[in-house]
């Protein structure tokens, strides 16, 4: 009957499961464990009642309230409430992107690189590939629902029930399936993966922004919003399933309409009309540094815009810092007391070293950049012509401490702007500028040897990122676990001075700097020396 | 006047050796052939030659500087095609045709133009949506719009239809009759033929014959169809007689160019009827070359 749709879909979805026999584990088991983690350590950081109770105190904050979803429950901060109104949120955006990365590949990314043109040249249905996708990561959903739920029950937690714990789950699963289905959708409208996604990530973002403003102001806002819709469902307060079954029923409904869609269009074409682009390039366009700016330009705005909203939902909550430090002991064993001076300014020097590794990412990914435009072949097309490779160097190396800096003074500013407007009597502005912009160096450090890397080792520059993941273990969780010394002094992000806590230490700074001359000398006389591969 | 020339150049991979003990000479207003199977180190050779890659041993040299250590210098001369062209998915190919126009440093407006109109190719597109035809055309028409001394270019026409060719072609006689030089690496043997004065053979990183067409073909043999009023008696003894078919009174075969002429009094006893000729096509050259172990002209 319906075969010329559908013919293969088994056989297909197997394909699709063995080419995400890792990536799919990957994720789901990441989130298990991150989900577990944190439950268990809200049963760790908030023993007794009152603790928990203080928390709720703080949770009344507009600010936390947008961040995080409103509060519910809050007149008794269970265990599972704490959990479902902290964590739920985050998990489903979460959630969200591995659903629309995970589709996007399989569709249209697929479709884009030639390849649903070779499947479908076999007899296989026209709807077979998007429906084997589909299928696959209703699959993933229903896994990921019924490990969270069944796993949070055996953590055995005080207020984690059984049925709340379920629909916790069910949350997930059903926010996932949502966005295979807008990922569905837009796939079918925009002719590239890049489109779809950006698309897709765009609805996320729009979800959470319309539930924010929502449950600040005007709870009815919240419904417009399918992140609204889970929040609904106060889970392990009033654990209602409702919110859960609508957001399932809007899924099929996407996923139908997508599937409609596809049987309509001609493969290769979307639906979303593409604009014809510039005739010429621009001035700006025609030098090694003006492509590798445009090549980067939509990352290092997303990271700015990022880096934003990094430093005003911190800054946000420094108003009610001092009083919940002073009702929890835990945090003074996280952050450990120092006599003269405040635990504000603590906490402010401590977010400043976090705020400094994210501003790190962006840097590395510029000088990452030029090892995957190698990969990919297209150095090739830049060297060829007039242009010396140290100039090429330079011209990333440039972009990454202009983005370094960017990065850090976007985060650091609009942190110390915002906690400036809530605090009553606090520190000035220039305290958390200065606190932060004193990381530059350590940041001038991990480019340095990202760049030693491109220049000698391109295949182990990927170890940059693992160096950067010890910094941030070491560095930030350092107290937690009580490393010895040399364990942390190997990141140089721990030889920064912690402003406002410590004094300047020019010589230090001094150091690192140097090294970094050091290091970025012998990434260039690498690169000007090695065979540049395609 | 020698433009590009490499002299015992070799290149090694770890334990693989991609090019061993190559020369190539190209001149100044020549169209210079270089053909050989898939892997046997044309493309290694270009890209040393673009200082892209470090020769381990011998030398490349293109207009009498170090292909490694003046590459910037030698790049403001040349204009270069590759193969295989990937480009960046969000630029459009107008983009990228002025980017790499001016990352060469001349420039040619109305050549763009002119060239765009005569490729048939629109601009405005993203790459991503362009087919490998269309890639390769964003480079020729970077590479024909700059004033370069010398083009290397690396099977440029692979995804290019026949009419598409025929524009290539017709640009490439342009260049010559300009004086230019071009480093024509190629699989199409007839483009070879058609634009090429001299032409290197490559194979297993060996360069196994170099010349002009002429000289090769000495080497080579002829094609011959011949009727006669009698059966030849003994074709197939004769010397230098090859590949001897036979169909009711015509016979087909191949000839060793320095046998022709006894060939020729033999068969002419028998009254010849129908005597057709057909000049050796480079393609046979080549391909005795491709399937031979050892790789001599036999």
């Amino acid at each position: 009957m319906s075969n010329h749709l559908y013919n293969k879909t088994g056989i297909l979805s197997r394909f699709l499961l063995r080419q995400d026999r890792i990536r799919i584990p990957v994720w789901l088991l990441s989130l298990f464990v991150f989900t577990f983690l944190i439950a268990e350590s809200f049963t760790s950081l908030y023993p007794a009642e009152q603790d928990r109770q203080a928390l709720a105190e703080t949770m009344l904050n507009p600010a936390m309230t947008a961040m995080v979803g409103p509060g519910y429950g809050l007149e008794n901060y269970t265990f599972g409430a704490m959990m479902a109104h902290q964590m739920l949120l985050f998990t489903a955006v979460t959630v969200g992107i591995m659903n629309i990365l995970l589709l996007a590949r399989h569709t249209r990314a697929a479709e884009e690189d030639g390849r649903i043109e070779m499947v479908r040249s076999l007899p296989v249905g026209r709807l077979s590939n998007l429906l084997a996708a589909i299928a696959v990561l209703f699959g993933t959903n229903v896994l990921l629902a019924l490990g969270i739920g069944f796993g949070l029950y055996v953590l055995g937690i005080d207020s984690m029930s059984l049925n709340g714990s379920l629909l916790y789950g069910a949350a997930l699963g059903a926010i996932g399936f949502f966005f295979t289905g807008v990922t569905a959708l837009f796939a079918q409208l925009s002719e590239s993966s890049r489109g779809a996604i950006g698309l897709s990530f765009t609805v996320l973002g729009v979800s959470y922004l319309i539930r924010a403003i929502g449950d600040v102001s005007n709870e009815t806002l919240s419904w417009f919003s399918p992140l609204g819709w889970i929040l609904g469902a106060e889970v392990y307060v009033n654990n209602y399933w409702q919110p859960v079954f609508i957001t399932a029923a809007a899924s099929i409904v996407l996923v139908a309409f997508a599937l409609y869609l596809h049987s309509i269009r001609d493969t290769g074409l979307g639906f979303l009309p593409s604009k014809p682009g510039r005739t010429f390039a621009s001035p700006f366009l025609q030098s090694p540094f003006g492509l590798a700016f445009r090549l980067l330009r939509t990352a290092i705005i997303s990271w700015a815009v990022g880096m934003v909203l990094i430093g005003v939902s911190y800054g946000s909550v420094f108003g009610d810092l001092e009083s919940f430090f002073n009702e929890i002991d835990v945090m003074e064993d996280l952050i450990g007391p120092v006599t003269g001076v405040s635990l504000t300014e603590q906490f402010a020097a401590k977010l400043m070293s976090v705020i400094s590794m994210i501003s790190t990412i962006p840097a590395l990914m510029v000088i990452l950049k030029l090892k995957s435009e190698e990969k990919k072949a297209r150095t090739e097309h830049v060297l060829a012509r007039a242009v010396s490779r140290t100039r090429l160097l330079a011209s990333y190396l440039f972009i990454a401490l202009f983005v370094g800096f960017v990065m850090i003074s976007m985060a650091a500013g609009s942190l110390g702007l915002t906690a400036v407007t809530v605090m009553d009597d606090g520190l000035s502005f220039g305290t958390f500028y200065s606190a932060a912009i004193v990381y530059l160096p350590a940041i001038w450090v991990m480019t340095g040897i990202a760049v030693l890397l491109v220049g000698f080792a391109p295949n182990a520059s990927g170890l940059t990122w693992l160096y950067l993941g010890y910094s941030f273990i070491v560095v930030y969780l350092g107290g937690l676990f009580q490393f010895k010394d040399w364990v942390g002094n190997l990141s140089p992000f721990a030889h920064i001075p912690q402003l406002p806590v410590e004094e300047m230490d020019l010589m230090k700074v001094s150091i690192l700097t140097i090294i970094t001359i050091v290091l970025l000398a012998a990434g260039f006389i690498g690169y000007n020396r090695r065979d540049i591969h395609g | 006047m020698t433009v590009l020339s490499t002299r015992h150049l070799t290149k090694t991979f770890g334990k693989f050796t991609a090019l061993d003990e190559v020369n190539i000479e190209v001149n100044k207003g020549e169209v210079y052939g270089f053909i050989g199977p898939n892997g046997a180190g044309k493309s290694t050779t270009i890209r040393i030659l673009l200082g892209v890659l470090k020769a381990t041993a011998g030398e490349a040299k293109i207009f009498g500087m170090d292909a490694w250590k003046n590459a910037v210098e030698i790049h403001k001369r040349i204009a270069y095609v590759p193969g295989d062209v990937n480009l960046w998915p969000n630029l459009t190919g107008g983009e990228v045709i002025d980017l790499f126009v001016k990352l060469r440093g001349s420039h040619h407006k109305s050549r763009r133009e002119e060239l765009i109109e005569k490729f048939d190719f629109d601009p405005t597109k993203k790459c991503r949506t362009y087919s490998k035809g269309n890639r390769q055309k964003v480079a020729l028409i970077a590479a024909f719009s700059s004033d370069a001394d010398l083009y290397i270019l690396d099977e440029p026409t692979s995804g290019l239809d026949p009419l598409m060719e025929r524009v290539f072609q017709e640009s490439v006689v342009d260049l010559k009759r300009e004086g230019k030089s071009v480093l024509l690496s190629s699989h199409i043997l007839s483009e070879v033929e058609k634009l090429c004065d001299r032409v290197g053979i490559i194979r297993q990183g060996q360069m196994i014959e170099t010349g002009t067409l002429k000289e090769l073909r000495h080497l080579t043999r002829t094609n011959l169809l011949v009727e006669t009023k009698q059966p030849i008696v003994s074709l197939r003894d004769l010397n230098g007689v090859h590949d001897v078919k036979e169909t009711e009174k015509q016979y087909s075969f191949q000839v060793d160019s320095e046998e022709l002429d006894g060939v020729i009094k033999h068969i002419s006893q028998y009254g010849i009827v129908k005597l057709e000729s057909a000049p050796p096509a480079l393609e046979d050259l080549f391909m005795r070359h491709y399937e031979s172990g050892d790789g001599g002209a036999s």
